[in-house]
């Protein structure tokens, strides 16, 4: 089995989860690896993103953990923000292997950025390796990649949502990195802290049912966009703390917000009535007005927060579908003019809803219940 | 009160008028033609708001002048009227310069050229009204330039400079001129006020450039940063306070041109200094009460003089170092108090004592603390800052190389 190379000085494990609603999680798999790597002896340290930014909903967001051979090595991981190379990286929901922009300024990067050659990226996904490797960034470096079974586990900023994933997820460490956590002292740490065996029992579950899929240099995707932006010293940054605001109807080309997206939606541009409804209500303004009066999404700019979706009043013009089944940021009003069967395919292709007109959904009774 | 003495030019560029200091930055803000003051009451301070009051109830002025709610609202307001191009004064004192803190530490990260007098008083606790100068010293290492003024005159003269040189656009920063309280805030001497022409020739139109907050120019002022930005941000300002020196310089000497004041030297006033072999160094108007004991030591056979300081931000170190290392001793006299500070002097004497340093041949700093809470400087307190100093300069290190309160009951 391929483990982590040993490493004699320390091992870094860094957590990428969708801001605030799986801040607790990332926040429970790095206190883990930390009191897990305890019970073998090791001290550790964990850190949680410091600060406002980005930890906004969905927004990608890193924590990470350091186990050290000793206090001194441990040292020269501390006081830290970011490590810039790691021997482990988790990513907590399947859509952001299509990339992370902790930092608008940093640009997209790829997954695996910071991992470093040979080391582990641990996805949490109920698809196949195969499956998240093809929306995974086209490697330069061999590295493996581990999935565990399980869809991506959502809560909220003080809310934790106890479905094991982060046991499962320390299980999988245990996995790749034994050297450092071995499953006996994640389940030892598990034990102490629950007193449930049913926890335990997901810790050997993730450890068990992870499964590794060595990744070579030049396995991946080159669809998605690269975006990398200098940043300017002091001689060349306006005085006066001044940035350049957009002109109205302009959109801002460095701060692009879809990699916050874990859904997006889909337009039936055929049953869409006009109403305005999607434009008027989106708070990101993604909607654009198209020629034939339709709106269309500028994907872009869509966060996938769904209200869309919620205040479209046509059953099924406006469909929540998951991230990871696109590639392209492409607006899709084109695509639809040119070929309106070829879209209505496509459509009910990643939509799984038919394309079809529908009778309007029921309106809610008024005062009535939701 | 102003009471006109002579209506007739006393040359082509100024009239004369009895003037308190406060008047005296009332009648600059009507020559620099400034377009929002913001005001709020707090003693000595509000000496301007209501002088400033008078002449626009009197027809000669016209700004708008707005009374907030407070300090804080007072400086938020003539930032955020600064940085949509309008030029502004504002002022506070004491406890209520602090408590407008927050507004003041963001004007001079923004760079927006606000220019303000500080009416130095002692901070409450216990309340009091005399001057010392912790209040404007507390912005010392914000970004705001901090000149001082000595008289009614020079307050006037450095009003007049001070929004000059804040919105050079090579500085761009605050400027918070020290008014002693009651001494120079509230009392009359005769000024020469100069005409609007003259200022007018000085002092060009306020422009913010590119950095005018309209829209039409659609900028983000301050978004939020992180540790990627904000060293670079701070390395502006610095760059921004060391441009200060020479564009100070550059509007001391126009300044001099056009009105004929303001001395050899922008940053530092000597007097009695060419043979002197010890001096007292400080800022504001305890040099009107030194500059009468030395002239009574200099009766006696004394070499000594007096080094004042006009800027303590940016602090002109080549002056200092150019000037005090030709003497013996310097006795450092501060009207402040820096509790626990090295040595246990005032703030300064350790700031002359750094820029001394890394000289090979330099003098014997002794610090005095003096005159706080407005006490007055008396000459027997002169003639104990002398004799310790002149100690000192013997070498008598039971007295030299610290620091000493002079005037205070046992």
């Amino acid at each position: 089995m391929t483990t982590t190379q040993a490493k004699t000085t320390d091992i870094t494990v860094e957590v990428v989860y969708r801001g605030i609603f799986q801040k607790t999680l990332a926040q429970r798999i790095c206190r883990g690896v930390v009191l897990a790597a305890r019970k073998g002896g090791y001290p550790g340290t964990a850190f949680a993103r410091y600060g406002d930014s980005p930890e906004r909903n969905g927004v990608p967001a890193k924590q990470f953990a350091v186990v050290a051979a000793d206090d001194t090595r441990l040292e020269a991981s501390m006081a830290r923000y970011e490590p810039s190379v790691v021997d482990v990286t988790v990513a907590v929901d399947d859509t952001l292997v299509k990339g992370v922009e902790s930092w608008a300024w940093y640009g997209r990067q790829p997954i695996w950025k910071p991992t470093s050659p040979n080391g582990f990226v641990i996805v949490t996904s109920d698809r196949s390796a195969e499956e998240v490797l093809a929306q995974t960034d086209k490697t330069d470096r061999p590295f493996t990649l581990a999935i565990v079974p399980g869809a991506a586990s959502f809560a909220g900023l003080w809310v934790y949502k106890d479905d094991h994933t982060d046991w499962r997820v320390l299980g999988a460490i245990a996995k790749v990195a034994p050297d450092w956590i071995t499953l006996e002292s994640v389940k030892a740490f598990v034990r102490e802290q629950t007193k449930d065996e049913n926890a335990v029992a997901s810790v050997q579950f993730g450890h068990d049912h992870t499964t590794l899929r060595p990744v070579k240099p030049g396995e991946g995707t080159d669809a998605h966009e690269v975006l990398q932006f200098d940043k300017p010293g002091w001689t060349t940054m306006r005085p006066g703390i001044v940035v350049d605001a957009r002109k109205p109807g302009e959109r801002n080309p460095f701060y692009k917000k879809y990699s916050a997206r874990t859904q997006r939606p889909v337009v039936n541009f055929d049953t869409c009535i006009k109403c305005t409804m999607c434009w008027l209500d989106c708070p990101d303004e993604c909607f654009e007005v198209t020629p034939t009066g339709h709106y269309e999404v500028v994907y872009e700019a869509c966060i996938g927060c769904g209200i869309c979706a919620q205040v479209c009043p046509v059953k099924d013009c406006i469909v929540m579908v998951d991230e990871l089944k696109f590639e392209s940021n492409d607006d899709k009003w084109q695509q639809w003019q040119k070929d309106r069967a070829g879209y209505n395919q496509w459509f009910e292709d990643k939509s799984g809803v038919s394309a079809a007109p529908k009778t309007r959904a029921a309106a809610p009774a008024a005062g009535g219940d939701d | 009160m102003a009471v006109e003495v002579k209506a007739t030019p006393t040359s082509e560029v100024e009239t004369e008028q009895l003037l308190t200091g406060c008047e005296a930055i009332a009648e600059a803000i009507r020559l620099a033609d400034v377009d929002v003051m913001a005001a709020y009451p707090i003693r000595p301070y509000d000496g301007v708001m209501q002088a400033a009051a008078k002449l626009i109830a009197a027809g000669k002025m016209d700004v708008e002048y707005i009374v907030a709610d407070g300090e804080h609202s007072q400086f938020e307001i003539v930032k955020h009227a600064s940085a949509v191009g309008s030029r502004v004064f504002v002022g506070s004192s004491g406890v209520g310069w602090f408590y407008a803190f927050e507004a003041i530490a963001v004007t001079a990260g923004l760079r927006l050229p606000v220019v303000a007098i500080c009416g130095n008083r002692a901070l409450d606790d216990p309340g009091a009204f005399g001057t010392e100068h912790n209040d404007s010293l507390a912005v010392r290492d914000l970004g705001w330039l901090l000149p001082w003024a000595e008289t009614a005159q020079e307050s006037m003269d450095l009003a007049l400079m001070a929004w000059r040189i804040a919105e050079d656009t090579r500085v761009s920063l605050p400027i918070a001129i020290g008014l002693d309280g009651a001494f120079l805030t509230h009392s009359q001497t005769l000024v020469k006020v100069p005409t609007k022409a003259a200022v007018d020739a000085f002092l060009p139109k306020y422009d913010l450039g590119d950095r005018l907050l309209h829209p039409d120019n659609p900028i983000t002022i301050a978004p939020q940063v992180d540790q990627d930005w904000l060293m670079e941000i701070r390395r502006q300002n610095d760059a921004a306070m060391r441009n200060a020196l020479g564009v100070i310089a550059k509007a001391h000497a126009d300044f001099k041109r056009i009105f004929g004041r303001g001395g050899d030297d922008p940053f530092i006033d000597e007097y009695m200094t060419d043979d002197a072999e010890v001096v007292f160094f400080g800022q504001g108007t305890l040099a009107l009460p030194m500059k009468v004991a030395i002239r009574r030591l200099r009766g006696q056979g004394h070499k000594v003089g007096l080094v004042r300081l006009k800027w303590f931000r940016p602090f002109p170190v080549q002056q200092i170092v150019k000037s005090l290392s030709r003497f013996k001793a310097v006795g450092v006299i501060d009207r402040d108090y820096s509790f626990g500070s090295p040595y246990y002097g005032g703030v300064l004497y350790n700031e002359v004592r750094s820029a001394l340093y890394s000289l090979a041949k330099r003098p014997t700093v002794v610090g005095f603390i003096a005159g706080l809470g407005g006490r007055e400087i008396e000459q027997p307190m002169a003639q104990e800052i002398f004799d310790k100093t002149v100690a000192a300069a013997k070498g008598d290190l039971s007295v030299g190389d610290q620091c000493h309160w002079i005037g205070v009951r046992d």
